[in-house]
Order: C-alpha cells, then structure tokens, then sequence
C-alpha cells in the first residue's frame, strides 16, 4: 500500500512512479480500482462497487480486478 | 514482441461465422473443439490447381495425398473432382478401396509395402512405385506367382537445388543408384518399368526446384529407355507446394513469400516442354496435398481459463492443443475471435489443454482481453492436423464439412470412452473389485 501512495496519478489516467521514474497509461476502470485499493478496499469490495456502476457479472468482474492487481503487483507498484 | 506497441482495436480479427454458417451454432451443434471443412474452398482450389497445369500441358492427372487428410469425406470430395488416390501405406490403400477406388486409380507410395499389400496392389492394378532395392526382390516374387511381368514405377530422388535434400525416399539419381536398380529391374526380367516418381520435399518455395527435378527426370526417363527399352509412360513429381501458411521466423505474408500455383505450373510444364521430344506426352501426376487442402480447414476452440503469468505475460488456456494442431509447431497460424470484446490488445500467450509444458498453440498473439467461453478460429489447420491428431489426454472432437450450399454435414464422430479403450485387454487378475 505505500507503494500505491507514492504514486502520482492524474485525472486521464497517467499513472507516475517517482521511485522508479517509470510512468503507466490506465483506463477510466483502473483508475477507480487504483482509488478503491489507495482507500483500503478488498478486490471483493471493489468488484462490487464495478458491479453497482457497469454491467458485468459478479465473475467477469472479480476476474478483472484480479487480473488489474497482478498486473500492478508484477509492474512493482502493489 | 511487437515494436510498434499494442495493435490497435481495427487490428483484430473477427470471425462469427464460417461460410456464412454461424460460429456459435456449429458449436453448439457439434461442441468444441471443432474442426470444420470448407467444401466449396476444396472444389475452387482444386479446379485452380487442376487449370493451372492442365491448360499448360496436355496429360495431367492429380493424385490425392490421402496422408495430407484422409478423412473420407474430404477424399471423397477429392475423387469426385477426378483425383486419383496416392496412399503410402497398407491401411491408407485399405482405406482408398472401402471408399470405392479401384486399384488402377491407386498410387502406392511409401517405403513400407508389406508382402500381402504388395501382393493385393499387383492384383488389383495398382499403380506401385517401388522405395527400395528389397520392395524390388518382394514384386518379383509376386510376378513370379502370377506368372507374368508386374508393371511399376520407381522412386527417384535427386538433387534439385533444395536444401535440405531429401534423400531417404526411392533411389539415388546422381549417385548411379536409380540406374543401377533400373539394371536390376530388366536382368530379373519380372518387371516392367513404366513410371517415375520424385517427391523434392515439403513446402516448397521456390518455383524452379521442380524445373530442375522435371530436367532431370526427363533426361533419366529417355536414358531408361535408350538402355535397357523400358517406355516410360507417366511422371509423377509428387508433391510438396506450400498452403498460403506462414512458417515460423518467415516475416513476409504467405501471398508475398510463396509463389503462386501459376508460377509453380508454369516452370513444370515449360520445363516438359524443352526436355521432351516433339509429340512425347507422358501423364504428368501431380501430388498436391497441403496446398489443396489446408486453408479449407478451420479448427473452433474454446477459451476455458485466463490468467497471468508471473512475467506479466496474459494467457488463455483453450479445449484445442498440439494434440489437435500438430503443425503448430511450425506454422504461426491465424487466430480470429468470434466476438467483439472491450479493452487494449495485449501480447498473449494461447495453451492448449494437456498437462504438457509443449502443449502452446501460439506463443505471442495480439488479443483484446477474452472472456470464458470466447471461441477462437484457427487456420489454415485442413493439412496433417487431422490425420496427426493424437488420442493424448483428451477426446478427439467432430469434424464438419460445410456444402456450398451452406448444408454443414457431421463427417467424424467426437470421440468418447469406447474410442479409447475398445481394443484394449485387461488380465482378470487386474480386475479391481466392484464395490458392493
């Protein structure tokens, strides 16, 4: 979670490493998951927090969430 | 990887439907995997082949490569449009007579003829083409038996500018070999040579191989005859013309990298043209195989599971494996998707189903984030991948062939339990105990 507080990211979905200088583009989606991981939420709460506001099954939703999260675990920001 | 970052969305390749008959109805007709023929796609190519070379040289027959994809239907369809059978084993030549081939409309190649095989092909007419100098001692035994001359054909092989040369199959030309055994052919006095076969390799891409092969069977053909009288009637130049595939490391597309059907006629006939004498025409034989029969096949498979690998890399496992695409271990074949799905294309790795590290279907394909049950299309997947299918690990799936007038016809049954276990035998002393 440290991690994810350093990071500087904008409104359009710049994403900005200061620690390691490496910058990321993520879409409308990864960017409300980055905001629900950075309040603290759970993949369980954030997938039904997408589920509330885009239609898509509780599945496709929690699939999606766990593959955003392995993907910022294996660009080293999680 | 791909240096020009992610395809964009326009880059995708979406397929919902084969020959006009519906992706999903065919699955959920038949199931998944599904291999799916395209008749209309055979009859147009093999016209094209047969155009090709038969407007450009009088006498030309095709024999279908039955090991290419001997599924009846398919040979059938070949046999409809007047190909001959080329078969390179007992259970293939089997196969071509259940289907109704009389033997004189048989090639018999192969370097494997059992004496009973041999004995039968003689019998019926077939059109041999002896591999080897023992297949030779076998005819005459069976001349001997029936008590007058056996026609044949012999195999050549010879160096046509290929690499790597094919030298295993038939007899040496360069070397003396295929004289000598010619030399053989009249001391015994048993046989009567009247054919020549060469087959330069596989997937040819270069035009003037085959002039050079022709060149020189035509010269062997009229030194035969010069020495020891024998006529030579027909040449056979076997196969090996390359599908509109791509080979692995091959950047350029196939329409770019491959000559055309046209090119590949054109050097064989002009060649026949200059090395024969005014007014000879032996019956050329052409045995296309991969090239008639390869983008007519489509292979449906399903995305079962995604996930992520621990470099970051995305992959999708699907039903269909290197037990069914065997030659995905040397072709990039196209994979299309059946829908349209949200999200940037990402370099993806696609596995196939066994409990096989080799089991990879496609390394590094461009594909938009695919949900379960998504059905990829891939192809061309019509030559070798249905005769080479294993029965490893999972069931062997339907095979369909759609008519050109969109009719989709079950031609292979999916396999279940009894296809695997029908023949095999087991001790009563290994019976385990039923439960009460």
């Amino acid at each position: 979670m440290q991690k994810l507080a350093r990071l500087a990211i904008s409104e359009e979905g710049f994403v900005f490493d200061p620690a390691s200088g490496d910058s990321f583009q993520v879409s409308q989606t990864g960017l409300e998951i980055l905001a629900g991981l950075k309040n603290g939420k759970d993949d369980g709460e954030i997938s039904r927090w997408l589920l509330e506001k885009y239609e898509v099954s509780m599945e496709d939703a929690l699939r999606d969430v766990a593959d955003f999260i392995a993907c910022l675990k294996n660009a080293g920001l999680l | 990887m791909n240096k020009f970052g992610c395809s964009p969305a326009y880059a995708r390749r979406i397929r919902d439907d084969i020959d006009g008959v519906a992706v999903a109805d065919l699955v959920e007709t038949f199931g998944s995997p599904l291999f799916v023929y395209s008749e209309g796609f055979i009859r147009k190519k093999y016209r094209q082949m047969h155009t090709a070379f038969s407007t450009r040289y009088p006498n030309v027959a095709f024999g279908w490569s039955y090991k290419t994809n001997y599924l009846n239907a398919i040979c059938a369809l070949m046999h409809q449009q007047g190909s001959l059978a080329e078969v390179v084993s007992d259970m293939e030549y089997e196969k071509a007579r259940a289907l109704g081939m009389p033997g004189e409309k048989i090639i018999f190649n192969g370097p494997h003829k059992p004496a009973a095989a041999l004995e039968k092909a003689v019998r019926e007419g077939a059109m041999i083409h002896a591999d080897h100098l023992d297949e030779l001692y076998d005819l005459e035994r069976v001349a001997q038996g029936a008590g007058q001359p056996v026609p044949l054909g012999i195999r050549l092989n010879l160096d046509a500018g290929i690499y790597p040369q094919w030298s295993r199959f038939g007899f040496n030309l360069e070397s003396g070999q295929a004289l000598e055994a010619v030399r053989r052919i009249k001391n015994g006095g048993k046989l009567r040579l009247r054919g020549l076969h060469c087959h330069i390799g596989t997937f040819i891409m270069d035009a003037s191989a085959y002039s050079r092969q022709v060149k020189k069977m035509v010269a062997f053909a009229y030194k035969v005859e010069k020495l020891f009288g024998f006529s030579i009637e027909y040449l056979d130049i076997g196969g090996g013309f390359p599908s509109r595939n791509r080979l692995k490391g091959v950047y350029l597309t196939p329409e770019i990298a491959l000559p055309s059907v046209d090119e590949f006629a054109e050097a064989v006939t002009e060649t026949l043209s200059k090395e024969l004498r005014p007014g000879d025409f032996p019956k050329l034989i052409v045995e296309a195989g991969r090239a008639m029969v390869d983008e007519a096949g489509r292979l449906i498979t399903t995305v079962v599971a995604s996930k992520r690998l621990p470099d970051g890399t995305r992959a999708y496992i699907v039903d269909a494996g290197v037990n069914l695409l065997f030659t995905a271990n040397w072709y990039k074949l196209n994979i299309e998707i059946d829908r349209e799905s949200g999200g940037v294309n990402e370099q993806s790795i696609v596995y196939g189903p066994l409990c096989m590290n080799i089991d990879v279907v496609d390394e590094g394909v461009q594909l938009p984030p695919l949900s379960r049950g998504t059905r990829l299309i891939v192809s061309p997947v019509g030559a070798y991948n249905q005769t080479q299918s294993m029965q490893f690990i999972e069931y062997r799936p339907a095979a369909v062939l759609i008519g050109e007038s969109g009719m989709v016809d079950l031609i292979r049954e999916a396999e279940s339990l009894p296809d695997i276990i029908q023949r095999e035998k087991l001790p009563d002393r290994l019976a385990l105990k039923k439960l009460p």
